[in-house]
């Protein structure tokens, strides 16, 4: 039974939650590190490492953080491991260093870190959260795979670098420039929300739960006009 | 002088603009684009929070990290500087200028970890950019982003109307109207090299 639970915890970051195509977290990333299958599983390795090392953390220290400055100790630790794959990145592979660029440093921002760390590390105990980060961190980087496949294996003809002759004369160079990240995205939300048949549809809404300043915010701001007007709609409508 | 600041004007507002181009902020971009006063006022309060973050971290690195030696320290300075100024704005903003706290303040906490705001801080100093060179670029990120948040929640304002498959209600939907906005900057991606040079 509690073997199963840990299963389960590790289980739904992959498919029933998983972060990008479910949740709707860490879209940046996602569509930018996506046009090619390399760069996108080196950021989500990276994104994972990241998740990993700062769930345990940070469900270490929950009962030593203070409630009003959690937020800011989440981004310290954050930002400190970023820093270390950073670091470790320039060192020992600085071609995938220059690939990733800017984003790199940006998985400080990414929200699926920033949200899973306030959604359950802060609430539960190391081993869960710990298992928390690795299933998320590995739906992050399926969904990122799939993506990039698609988009370099339409777009460029070629998997990983490697190219696929036949394909050649058809391809779809579009598709790995910027539309094609937003067009793929948006058909694979579309087939997820088709295999879900709508159940997943819920959370697709652009609410507090897709934003990455959610916890930030503190539910005033875009959240408080996005009830009223989403009252006001239901109203209308009834 | 002028020329060099118009073209890196030019070029962060029209070729690489920072939504639509560089996928950096695209969280608001899709949430707050519903309606159009509320894109404005999200667009206004990106370019002011772009231009302070900008005029405290340009002179944090320059002089503070650079000749200690300390770059490694870049992202969490940077996120923590911005984090803090932020609220600091906002506390300001609350206790002497309520009237401009009603219309920006509300969205100022969602921009602390909004990615294109720490995405050009950082930018800038990759770039190697001076200090006034690297004002400009802001300033062309944050209107860029405006011009793509109001072109958008235009196109928004139709797709509310429109009638898809089940399936593409919502998101998708969205996310395929902003491919085809994206598709229309293409057409800006000779324009610096045409005018200018």
């Amino acid at each position: 039974m509690n073997k199963q639970n840990k299963l389960g915890i590790l289980l739904k970051g992959l498919i029933q939650e998983n972060p990008v195509l479910v949740l709707i977290l860490g879209t940046c990333p996602t569509l930018a590190m996506s046009n090619s299958v390399i760069s996108a599983v080196a950021m989500g390795v990276s994104a994972t490492l990241v998740l990993l090392c700062s769930n345990i953390v940070i469900s270490l220290l929950r009962k030593v953080i203070p409630d009003q400055v959690r937020i800011p100790s989440y981004i310290v630790i954050i930002a400190g491991f970023v820093t270390m794959v950073q670091m470790l990145l320039q060192a020992y592979l600085p071609s995938l260093y220059e690939m990733l660029g800017v984003y790199l440093a940006l998985i400080v921002v990414n929200c699926i870190i920033l949200g899973r760390a306030e959604m359950y590390a802060s609430k539960n105990n190391v081993i869960d959260s710990a298992l928390d980060g690795i299933g998320m961190g590995i739906g992050f980087t399926l969904a990122l795979f799939a993506m990039a496949t698609i988009r370099e294996v339409f777009g460029n003809a070629s998997f990983a670098g490697i190219a696929i002759p036949f394909l050649e004369p058809y391809k779809i160079s579009i598709l790995t420039m910027a539309p094609g990240g937003f067009f793929v995205f948006g058909c694979m939300i579309a087939l997820v929300n088709k295999i879900s048949k709508g159940k997943a549809i819920r959370k697709k809404e652009f609410g507090c739960a897709g934003c990455p300043s959610q916890a930030v915010c503190g539910k005033t701001g875009c959240d408080a006009g996005n009830i009223q007007e989403i009252q006001v709609e239901k109203e209308s409508n009834a | 002088m002028i020329k060099s600041l118009v073209i890196i004007l030019m070029t962060s507002v029209l070729v690489n603009n920072y939504v639509l181009n560089k996928f950096l902020g695209i969280c608001p971009f899709l949430g707050v684009s519903k309606k159009l006063n509320q894109a404005v006022g999200m667009g206004v309060a990106v370019i002011f929070v772009m231009l302070l973050a900008t005029l405290v971290t340009w002179p944090i690195y320059k002089f503070l990290l650079l000749p200690n030696d300390l770059v490694f320290m870049q992202t969490i300075v940077f996120i923590l500087v911005i984090a803090a100024l932020v609220q600091l704005v906002e506390i300001i903003l609350k206790r002497y200028i309520p009237g401009l706290h009603q219309s920006l303040g509300v969205y100022l906490p969602l921009i602390t970890t909004n990615c294109a705001v720490l995405g050009v801080t950082i930018n800038n100093i990759t770039d190697n950019y001076n200090f006034i060179e690297s004002m400009v670029s802001s300033l062309g990120c944050g209107l860029g982003f405006l011009l793509a948040m109001v072109l958008f929640a235009g196109v928004r304002s139709r797709l509310e109307t429109a009638k898809p498959p089940k399936s593409f209600e919502g998101l998708p939907l969205t996310l395929i109207a902003a491919a085809i906005v994206s598709c229309a900057f293409f057409g800006f991606a000779g324009i610096v090299e045409n005018l200018f040079m």
